[in-house]
């Protein structure tokens, strides 16, 4: 088979789709089926062309045209294909998700404006990763920005919305003026100075060290800007919610991937990991950003931001694999490189898997409920057992629950930084131990994120009316979701069969191949079964065994006895829906722990009458301080307003003015070019 | 081939001696605590009669519970069973290949986050507050467990438990380092704390403002308070056997000659039996600690296994 045509086919059916929605925008529910149709069909060309690709040879398509920057294209190599893989995989799961979930908007929004931003989207990041041409590139990662920006502000009448979209498009530009700058550099540098990638590969050999340590550090934070890594992560918590439902799990599950593509595609193929300081940059950044990622996670009671946190922690557990493959690069270890790259990508593919669980199943939460914040839900699990399920196995996936998806990518990132202890270097090996600790610290943490978010969003009894009366959602939507959530069950099952296609595209990136080392049959043994070996497979096995054996004795044992159902014993006083436990009471012995982070206010406000002695009112308010945005970006936004302020004197809006402003700014620059 | 089908019944022996002894240990430290109150206390086989009769008992069921309520019983003893396949008890041969410590460690994980899940499940405000303390001290105690496992998986070259164990049975003293004795004492702290005891909890208090794990299980009754008592008594047993063949596994077996699996089960036995009489005099000597004491006490263990990692690397 082709894989040209299938990536052609891509191209189309994602146009027609976006054609679709503008056509039969009048009639809401053909337009959605029209659109998300199509961009699932899309989605799943892409797939088999990732297939192809990694099953067989690298793929290239030219438009028929040259720039004067070189040819614009799509190349997929293996590297490539694996993200595209993810990207198409969650895709089309949400895609046939979005049918059902776009109801919600029926008559209030405009499906095909969401149909046609939706399909662009999809597109714009499968451009990303295929992009042949830097400044191609540049194009389509802006398109990207943009899209999603606009999908970001869809909801537009909803208050806050405006301003998360704001923070997201300066943000994001930011970081994009940073790539621009590097990417640029890099084409100076290639040997006949062009912009296409395909020159790119090894351009780090030719330059200077300290322009190269300095192109490093622009890449890190321009693509770690989108990646969401903390402290530059602030836009992420507000504008990832913000977005429909749908599209925040393309956001969160597979947007920020293409930012960890392009920095495993500039670090280890253009630049050249060389440096051990990278490396531990990187590491540095990763647990800071795994670490609180979790932290402010576990603080938020509205549950897409409990997600958005929790792709902040996930993307520092990527990074923190990245960092490691790169110190142990950058010592020339390539074997252990290989190995902690494969957990990289392994994790890269299982946190799209379960975060697009997870938030298509926030999506259902809301489609039924209308409300995302957890202290007003409850009781789900028997209202939408479906959703609850499916949410169910996000939440042990990303709990890191053998044998589930989220296990065996962590379980790889811990054995490679155990591998540390080959590095003589004792800087480093006083280092790793801490991302050790750190990386502990995040997945003990993540488990009680996600039993908390769980717990009090499904469990007990319901908070409100709205979570009384919820109702399970469209068949779409389940599919859409149960896909992705069977997928966190296979890949993590499955793992030992996965391994060796992930070892095929980090061997061109490290020089070795390491399957052989690390997968023996479906036993999976970093470097050598002497050290150490785990078997998801075989975990499955005994659960399988286990569970009904346990059952089975269990209920032999003792003969068979009735069951009573009744209330819940209540000490007497009746058990309502407001003496429940909460999820801020749930949270609140590790904000007393942790307080030193989390800077917790207690606010007591109190009105009074005209006597202080009878009160009128007394309101509680409980305040985490986010420590970023009030010491980083707070004085940073103040300044640049004081400044903009001053320099407003000059726009006096008197015509004589400006022109003496010209004449000055002429008589100054031919002073300085005579 | 055979080597295998041999582990298999090695480990479903080792498996099936922890779940048999695993009452008649929470007996014994009950019987020390009594005569160190100056009480007769109970025969040291009532753990057997109380679970024997939760199992011949009816069972009554809150009607806000959902199917994590009722399936909770079961995953927690499957998974604690599981892991006992995998941890080495008289003999260092297991099902290894399955999974190494840190699978273990995440199994007991598995049981934590579905107990702490089931006790949200009732709605009742003592299982909210029983779960979210129990996370509390968790988030704290699993990393402080992985790093001091992971200091001595360094120390012997492997995070595979059977060959934790053969490797430092079979070098002997050379291995005592700093490590061993930091990465221990934080692994018995959190022993202690994993398996509600005091001072971090008090297995023998219902319904006061102290518990953590006893507030978690309240709604259960019957056959699945049987299971949940008996998976909790087992878990503590595989707790006392990783803190003694991971950190002193001397006197294990490593091959399969009468000699030394005889000395295997006398030394597993004697060291289950040592550790059951420390924490009996541990809980009899000191009171529970308040709450938010708690974290003082569990961020000790967690620098202790800190420097435990960190001394190998660095000596």
């Amino acid at each position: 088979m082709d894989a040209d045509l299938f990536f052609f086919l891509l191209i189309a059916t994602g146009m027609a789709g976006a054609l679709l929605a503008v056509v039969l925008r009048h009639q809401d529910r053909t337009c959605a089926s029209a659109s998300f149709g199509a961009a699932a069909l899309s989605a799943l060309f892409g797939t088999i062309v990732s297939i192809l690709v990694l099953t067989g040879s690298p793929m290239s398509l030219q438009l028929p045209f040259d720039t004067p920057f070189g040819h614009f294209g799509f190349t997929l190599d293996r590297l490539s294909a694996f993200f595209l893989l993810v990207i198409s995989v969650v895709s089309f799961a949400v895609s046939i998700y979005s049918i059902g979930y776009s109801k919600e908007y029926d008559g209030k929004y405009s499906i095909g404006l969401l149909g046609f931003l939706f399909n662009l989207f999809l597109l714009s990041m499968t451009f990303v990763i295929s992009a042949s041409n830097a400044i191609f590139f540049l194009i389509v990662w802006e398109a990207m920005s943009l899209t999603s920006y606009l999908l970001v502000v869809y909801e537009n009448r909803k208050d806050g919305i405006a301003s998360s979209g704001l923070l997201y498009v300066v943000m994001t530009h930011l970081g994009t003026a940073l790539i621009m700058i590097a990417l640029i550099m890099m084409g100076l540098y290639t040997q006949d100075h062009s912009f296409d990638f395909s020159s790119y590969s090894g351009v780090g050999a030719l330059m200077p060290s300290a322009l190269k340590s300095t192109l490093f550090v622009l890449l890190f934070i321009g693509f770690g800007t989108k990646a969401g890594i903390i402290p530059l992560h602030v836009w992420l918590p507000y504008a990832h919610p913000a977005a429909p439902s749908n599209v925040s799990a393309l956001m969160s599950g597979v947007m920020v991937k293409t930012a960890i593509f392009m920095m495993i595609r500039t670090f280890f193929d253009f630049l050249g990991v060389t440096d051990t300081w990278w490396g531990l940059l990187v590491l540095l950044a990763a647990s800071i950003s795994a670490l609180l990622g979790v932290m402010y996670a576990l603080m938020e009671t509205d549950i897409k931001r409990v997600l958005a946190y929790s792709t902040v922690e996930n993307v520092g557990i990527i990074l923190i694999g990245l960092g490691a493959a790169m110190v142990f690069q950058s010592y020339n270890l390539s074997l252990l490189a290989g190995l902690a790259l494969i957990a990289t990508l392994l994790h890269v593919m299982n946190h799209a898997l379960f975060k697009g669980a997870l938030f298509m199943g926030a999506g259902s939460i809301l489609f039924a409920t209308h409300t995302r914040d957890m202290e007003k839900l409850g009781g789900l699990a028997k209202r939408m057992k479906w959703t609850g399920i499916i949410f169910f196995i996000g939440a042990l996936s990303i709990a890191a629950i053998p044998p589930f998806n989220g296990f065996v990518s962590e379980w790889l990132i811990f054995q490679s930084l155990l591998q540390s202890f080959q590095i003589a270097d004792v800087t480093v090996k006083i280092l790793l131990p801490v991302a050790i600790a750190v990386l502990a610290l995040t997945g003990a943490l993540a488990a009680v994120c996600f039993v908390r978010l769980f717990g009090i969003t499904f469990l007990a009894k319901p908070r409100s009316e709205h979570a009384e009366h919820a109702k399970e959602v469209p068949r779409t939507m389940l599919v859409g979701s149960g896909i992705v959530a069977f997928l966190c069950i296979a890949t993590g099952v499955m793992s030992f069969a996965i391994i060796p296609y992930v070892d095929q595209v980090t061997t061109p990136l490290v020089g070795v191949s390491a399957a052989s080392s690390i997968v023996n049959g479906f036993v999976i043994s970093p470097t050598n079964d002497q050290f150490s070996t785990m078997s998801p497979f075989a975990v499955a096995i005994l659960i399988a065994i286990m569970v009904p054996l346990v059952i089975v004795i269990s209920n032999r044992y003792g003969g068979k006895r009735t069951t009573v159902v009744e209330d819940t014993w209540d000490c007497g006083t009746p058990l309502t829906a407001h003496n429940q436990y909460t999820g801020t009471a749930y949270s609140n012995p590790l904000v007393r722990v942790f307080s030193y982070i989390y800077r917790p206010r207690p606010e007591v406000r109190t009105e009074s009458t005209s006597s202080p002695y009878v009160k009128k009112k007394v309101s509680y308010a409980f305040v985490v301080v986010p420590v970023f945005e009030k010491y980083l970006y707070q004085p940073v936004v103040g300044s640049m307003v004081f400044i903009a302020r001053r320099v407003t004197r000059i726009q006096a809006g008197s015509i004589q003015a400006y022109l003496a402003y010209i004449f000055a700014t002429l008589v100054f620059l031919l002073i300085i070019f005579r | 081939m055979d080597q295998i089908y041999i582990d298999i019944v090695l480990s479903v022996l080792q498996a099936l001696l922890l779940l048999a002894v695993a009452p008649l240990i929470t007996g014994i430290i009950r019987k020390i605590k009594a005569y160190a109150q100056q009480r007769q206390g109970a025969s040291i086989l009532q753990p057997y009669r109380d679970i024997a009769k939760y199992f011949h008992k009816d069972s009554v069921v809150s009607r806000e519970t959902s199917w994590i309520f009722s399936v909770t019983p079961y995953i927690s003893m499957a998974a604690v069973l599981i892991a006992a396949l995998i941890v080495p008890v008289f003999i260092t041969r297991t099902l290894g290949f399955v999974g190494d410590l840190i699978v273990v460690v995440y199994l007991l994980g598995t049981v934590r986050f579905f107990t702490a899940l089931a006790a949200l499940d009732a709605g009742s405000a003592f299982g909210g507050m029983g779960s979210s303390r129990e996370m509390m001290v968790s988030s704290i105690v699993e990393p402080t467990m992985l790093l001091s496992i992971f200091a001595m998986g360094l120390i012997s070259g492997t995070t595979s438990l059977g060959s934790i164990a053969s490797a430092l049975s079979i070098s002997g003293i050379d291995l005592v380092r700093p490590a061993l004795f930091l990465a221990s004492a934080a692994f018995l702290i959190s022993t202690i704390a994993e398996n509600a005891r005091v001072p971090v909890d008090n297995p023998t208090t219902h319904l006061e403002l102290t518990m953590i794990h006893e507030g978690m299980i309240l709604e259960y009754s019957g056959k699945k308070l049987g299971l949940m008592e008996l998976s909790s008594m087992t878990r503590l047993v595989l707790y006392f056997t990783i803190l003694s063949n991971v950190f002193f596994p001397w006197g294990i077996a490593n091959d399969l000659s009468v000699i030394s699996l005889g000395v295997g089960l006398v030394a597993i036995l004697g060291k289950v039996l040592f550790l059951a009489l420390v924490i009996a005099i541990i809980e009899s000597s000191i009171s529970k600690l308040r709450l938010f004491r708690l974290p003082n006490l569990l961020t000790v263990s967690f620098t202790l296994a800190l420097l435990a990692v960190m001394s190998f690397y660095i000596l």
